[in-house]
């Protein structure tokens, strides 16, 4: 045969790339997991065939016809040291680098673009911080790093993306986060993996690639209108979280400009970093995050706002660099300390002016 | 007799069953449902257990038929959850846990040991109707509209999120949790307290050391489980938020809690399997096992270790990354005595004289089916290839793997095993060879593929699936039926030998344990007299000495 | 059961003497009380694995959320804490002068140290249901209209809450926490007392009866052995539960 029919070799092809045993490889992680993954499988592979082999030969060269005395042997130190150590060490080769993998994983770069994801029973929701939604799908561009930030409004959920290798659980109460960087344009499965109820099964999407030029084309396309900055701005101002954090030097409450990111010196003596997982506690459980110089008299949000609003807000609050949007707002409600009952009260003794409070790094 | 087999009957025409033995001793429902004997709490269990796992087993089935089409159109979703859960609690609770302490280790412990009984016979009983409280209230469960939680209640869909009975099946496992409790205190009371003289430490049968290990983990484990059950169902009717985010709970408190029992659970399940095997291997190569030191030692090592490993269920749950290496690195050292086991197996091999009757057949398929199922519990304990593994088919095939393709391997091993000496009867040898062997084909075109699907990313728990993945599903459900097949078979000639298999005497095995020099069936009391330990485990030329006595004196 | 001290088994079986109390699997009393000693300090293993869960809640939500400890903490009576603890400590006093008595054959003794241990024991659960009493009374009990308006506006008439700092609500809401494990452990304590009570009950009339005074204590003795170990887990949980933050 000196070619292949066409036919034949479209088949093969269609058969070889349907009968995959892994799936695509979209991700820069991708291939250096299936790299640690293909070398566990020829570990096991040798480690079986060694076993088999014993096992094999033995029987035959001492099953009972041929070999009818057995021959009482206590053990060998040696050989238990030896089938001690090699697999210890194997192993140990593995604990590596996966600890490296795993690492690699979850610790997101700083430069990451953020896309919030909120998993409920039985959809996936993604927000990007333009204001696109998406459910049950999610765009992103190539060559870039993308961190998730993922929640669940109820139960635990698990956000899974085969061909990028990454997979993180959504827990109801705190933000976990998983980030990666895709390298293939294509549609690639998204499942959730985490039992959660009766259509865990049809909890399932696309995870949509595309260049960066196309992914710019299609934020626009499908933007709504307000960014989720936006939408926390609206938010922010509704519930009258202005009142106290209006960026005045006597404010009741710290200013917010900046504050994302930086250090924060609490009233129980410890320091913090600001990021989005304490944005989120200090709306829904304030009284333990209270900035130094501060007293805590600010009011839980908790049963108030549902976890997309606490996204909003911590979007918004995240791109406050200057009290000036904070100040627009102001003017347009009546929530100005000078609308209240009582005059002005001075500063009270050893209250800073808002801004410090604020240990810059 | 052909002399590719060590089986050594006696004359047929001419034996029967003794007629004094502990099934004849008394008569009637009662001496039954009031026993203290261990042997006959070991046939009730038995019946019980095999009970049990033919519902586990016909809920498999109904998963794997759904699974043949990547519809959800054989049930609704929800039933699938239901059976999914249900096919977990019954196996994992009311067979693979009770499956060989309660039957054979209750059965041979003691006579292995040269004792007339375990310590506390009533507890005994007791822990036998505790397993059958916790199996009804299963069955009320399963009767009055199901659970599908998963067996793992995860919080919290288990408190807040279902309305199916969580609260029957947490009290059900409850009780069988205290069920394995009280057996294994009875073991390790027994083993400390009740060797005959002569049997020290390092004389006991592997088979003995591993089910201490295992009944360490079952007494310090198991209270655990029972206390997160409380909190559940606390949480549950109450509402009393020690795992509700809105109200200051943690969920992850649970994870914590339900792993640090079924992580070592798996331990327990395992372990008298190994016992087993060590039993059987020695058996059919006429040898003493290689290395009975770190075999005994290992058992305890895994004992041990196992305690420390549990947060490998949790490495993407959001936990620490630093607290993930620990537990990882901890994981790696208690894959090791499990290897060392498997080598120390083959090289008892080595030099032996090797017969392939059904039990070694059975040994076999475990340890190969073993390896494979312990290396790829690596490839999950690694922490950057659990992130890609976890929650999908390969931890389905993974826990398969070590706990069909090993532990019911090990189970069948011992229940043929030790059938001459519970019945006084063989069971036919050509069939459960072939049952054996049926068995194994058929498990590794069950579960192989899910290591596939596994890698391809298919979740676990899902009643439909992406149509790509439908032809390994297929082969998976083909596997199961001649699964099925091979599980059937022994049903039938175990019964069928329990009033035609020929008469096995003493010791048809010419094995060397202390209860191979009894009669079988044995008498209520074991032992006439307290026999005295004068020689190591796995004695060979003992026995031939032995042998040589009873030819001279006899004949 | 008579106070025969010997059976003698006749040709059928071996030929030896043992009390009337040995089991036959056993070859020797000494081995049975001993078989017995050890299965009570495994089953109390168990026993302290079983509250260990509760107790490794107890301190991760402690740290979490010491405030709303302190505060819950504060609505708990230590007058009535104290009084339980020392009516248990008292009562383990007098079980171990039980078995005493058992091993030196008092028959009186043994009855009178029983029935004090009960009066004692029945003595902490009804101090126990008063407590749980004020509980209800005050919306304290989570799950049933549980209220924060005790630890939003600290009472200020009660000596103990008059200088506390009344809780945001947030805070205030993690009180429910620790109402939950104040109930799940001391209720779990409670229910061991009940059935150690039981047990006591059944005990003195079989005491009366001499079945303890005639050599075979290991009834008592194990017994008394589950007594400590209740006396201990409420000592643990006396300082944990009620003594949070009190100088």
């Amino acid at each position: 045969m000196s070619h292949i029919s066409p036919v034949i070799w479209q088949f093969l092809v269609k058969w070889m790339t349907n009968f995959a045993l892994y799936p695509p490889e979209a991700s820069k992680i991708a291939p250096q997991m299936d790299a640690l993954i293909f070398f566990m499988v020829l570990v096991s592979l040798v480690g079986l065939t060694i076993v088999i082999l014993l096992v094999t030969s033995f029987c035959i060269l001492y099953n009972k016809e041929r070999h009818p005395v057995a021959v009482q042997i206590e053990g060998s130190t040696l050989l238990e040291a030896t089938w001690t150590i090699i697999p210890l060490g194997l192993f140990l080769i593995m604990f590596v680098w996966g600890a490296l993998i795993y690492f690699r994983i979850y610790t997101p770069p700083a430069n990451a673009m953020n896309i919030y994801v909120v998993g409920k029973q039985w959809m996936w929701k993604a927000e990007h911080p333009g204001g696109q939604h998406e459910i049950n799908s999610l765009h992103v561009p190539t060559g870039r790093a993308v961190q998730l930030t993922l929640i669940s409004q109820d139960v635990f959920h698990s956000f899974s993306i085969p061909a990028f290798r990454v997979k993180r659980e959504a827990i109801p109460g705190r933000y976990t986060t998983v980030w990666f960087e895709a390298t293939t344009p294509g549609t690639y499965h998204l499942f959730c993996t985490q039992y959660c109820g009766t259509n865990h099964s049809a909890m399932i999407g696309d995870i949509v690639v595309m260049t960066p030029d196309d992914f710019k084309k299609w934020l626009a396309d499908s933007t709504s209108g307000t960014s989720l900055a936006q939408n926390g701005e609206r938010l922010f101002a509704s519930l009258s979280c202005n009142a106290c954090h209006n960026g005045r030097p006597d404010s009741r409450g710290p200013s917010l400009a900046n504050v994302y990111g930086s250090k924060l010196a609490l009233s129980t003596g410890g320091t913090v970093t600001a990021d989005e997982a304490y944005l989120r506690e200090s709306i829904l459980n304030p009284s333990q995050h209270v900035t130094q110089g501060y007293a805590p008299i600010m009011p839980t949000y908790q049963g108030q706002i549902s976890e997309d609003g606490v996204i909003a807000l911590v979007e918004y609050i995240k791109n406050l660099n200057s009290n000036y949007r904070v100040e627009q707002t102001l003017n347009t409600t009546d929530l100005l300390p000078e609308s209240e009952g009582s005059p002005r009260r001075p500063a009270p003794a050893g209250v800073k002016p808002a801004g410090q409070g604020v240990v810059k790094p | 007799m052909s002399s590719s087999t060590i089986i050594s009957l006696p004359d047929q025409s001419t034996a029967r069953i003794p007629k004094v033995n502990f099934l004849t001793k008394e008569n009637g429902l009662l001496s039954w449902l009031l026993t203290g004997d261990h042997k006959r709490i070991a046939i009730l269990y038995l019946i019980s257990i095999t009970f049990f796992f033919f519902i586990g087993g016909a809920l498999a089935g109904l998963i794997r038929l759904e699974l043949l089409t990547p519809q959800a159109d054989l049930m609704a979703t929800d039933t699938y959850n239901k059976v999914f859960t249900m096919h977990g609690v019954v196996m994992i609770f009311l067979f693979l846990v009770p499956s060989v302490p309660a039957t054979i280790g209750n059965f041979v412990l003691p006579i292995m040991l040269g004792a007339k009984d375990l310590a506390l016979p009533k507890i005994n009983l007791l822990s036998w109707y505790l397993y059958v409280v916790g199996g009804i209230l299963v069955l009320y469960t399963m009767i009055s509209g199901g659970v599908d939680t998963g067996w793992t209640f995860t919080v919290p869909l288990s408190t807040h999120y279902l309305n199916t009975n969580v609260l029957s099946t947490g009290l059900a496992v409850f009780v069988a949790g205290f069920s394995s409790i009280f057996t294994g205190l009875n073991f390790i009371v027994t083993i400390h307290k009740m060797r005959a003289p002569g049997m020290t430490w390092f004389r006991m049968p592997l088979f003995i050391w591993s089910h201490y290990a295992a009944s360490i983990l079952m007494v310090l484990g198991t209270p655990v489980l029972a206390i997160a059950i409380v909190l559940v169902a606390l949480e549950r009717t109450i509402g009393i938020g020690v795992f509700d985010p809105a109200k200051g709970g943690d969920p992850l408190l649970f994870q914590h809690l339900f792993w640090f029992y079924s992580h070592p659970a798996v331990y327990i399940m395992i372990l008298p399997g190994m016992g087993v095997i060590s039993e059987v291997v020695s058996t059919f190569s006429r040898k003493r096992v290689f290395g009975y030191t770190a075999v005994a030692f290992s058992s305890v090592a895994i004992a041990v270790f196992g305690f420390f490993v549990w947060e490998h269920h949790m490495f993407i749950m959001g936990v620490s990354n630093y607290s993930t290496l620990v537990f990882s690195l901890l994981t790696m050292l208690v894959a090791v005595p499990s290897a060392i086991k498997i080598f120390n197996w083959t090289f008892t091999l080595y030099k032996g004289s090797i017969t392939f009757e059904t039990p070694m057949l059975y040994a076999f398929g475990f340890m190969g089916l073993f390896t494979i199922g312990g290396l790829t519990g690596v490839f999950l304990g690694t922490t950057g290839t659990d992130i890609h593994l976890t929650e999908t088919y390969f931890i389905v095939a993974h826990f398969h793997f070590v706990m069909v393709g090993g532990m019911l391997m090990a189970f069948l091993a011992g229940i043929h095993f030790w059938w001459p000496k519970i019945t006084g009867r063989m069971y036919p040898e050509k069939i459960s060879q072939l049952a054996a062997v049926v068995t194994f084909i058929g498990f590794n075109f069950t579960f192989f593929p899910q290591f596939i699907l596994g890698t391809l990313g298919m979740p676990r728990r899902y009643a439909a699936y992406p149509p790509e993945f439908q032809i390994l599903n297929v082969f998976s459900t083909a596997g199961a039926s001649i699964l099925g097949v091979g599980y059937l078979l022994p049903i039938l000639y175990l019964t069928w030998s329990l009033k035609y298999g020929e008469i096995a005497g003493n010791n048809p095995w010419q094995a060397t344990g202390l209860e191979w020099q009894i009669q079988s069936p044995p008498l209520t009391e074991n032992f006439p007299v307290t026999p005295i330990m004068d020689h190591e485990a796995y004695d060979y030329e003992w026995l031939e000495r032995q042998q040589q006595k009873e030819v001279a004196s006899v004949g | 059961m008579s106070d025969s001290p010997a059976i003698v088994h006749g040709a059928a079986e071996a030929h030896h003497e043992h009390p009337a109390w040995q089991r036959h699997h056993f070859e020797s009393v000494d081995q049975q009380a001993d078989a017995a000693g050890f299965a009570m300090w495994l089953f109390l293993l168990t026993e302290i694995m079983f509250f260990g869960g509760l107790f490794t809640a107890y301190l991760i939500y402690r740290n979490w959320y010491y405030p709303a400890f302190v505060a819950g903490s504060h609505q708990l009576s230590i007058p009535l804490g104290g009084a339980n603890t020392l009516l248990l400590i008292t009562s383990s006093f007098t079980m171990a002068m039980g078995v005493w008595c058992a091993e030196t054959r008092r028959k009186g003794g043994l009855v009178l140290c029983l029935v004090l241990t009960f009066i004692l024991g029945a003595g902490f659960l009804g101090i126990k249901t008063i407590e749980y009493g004020e509980k209800i009374e005050k919306h304290h009990v989570p799950g049933f209209h549980f209220s924060l308006d005790s630890f939003t506006h600290p009472d200020k008439t009660n000596p103990v809450t008059r200088n506390d700092q009344p809780l945001a609500v947030d805070m205030a809401r993690h009180t429910e926490v620790y109402f939950s494990l104040y109930f799940a452990m001391t209720g779990m304590h409670a229910l061991h007392m009940i059935i150690g009570i039981g047990i006591l009950a059944f005990m003195i009339f079989r005491a009366q009866a001499g079945a303890y005074t005639t050599g075979h204590v290991t009834f008592v003795e194990n017994f008394g052995l589950y007594w400590h170990f209740v006396d201990i887990v409420w000592i643990f949980l006396f300082p944990l539960l009620y003594l949070i933050s009190r100088h």
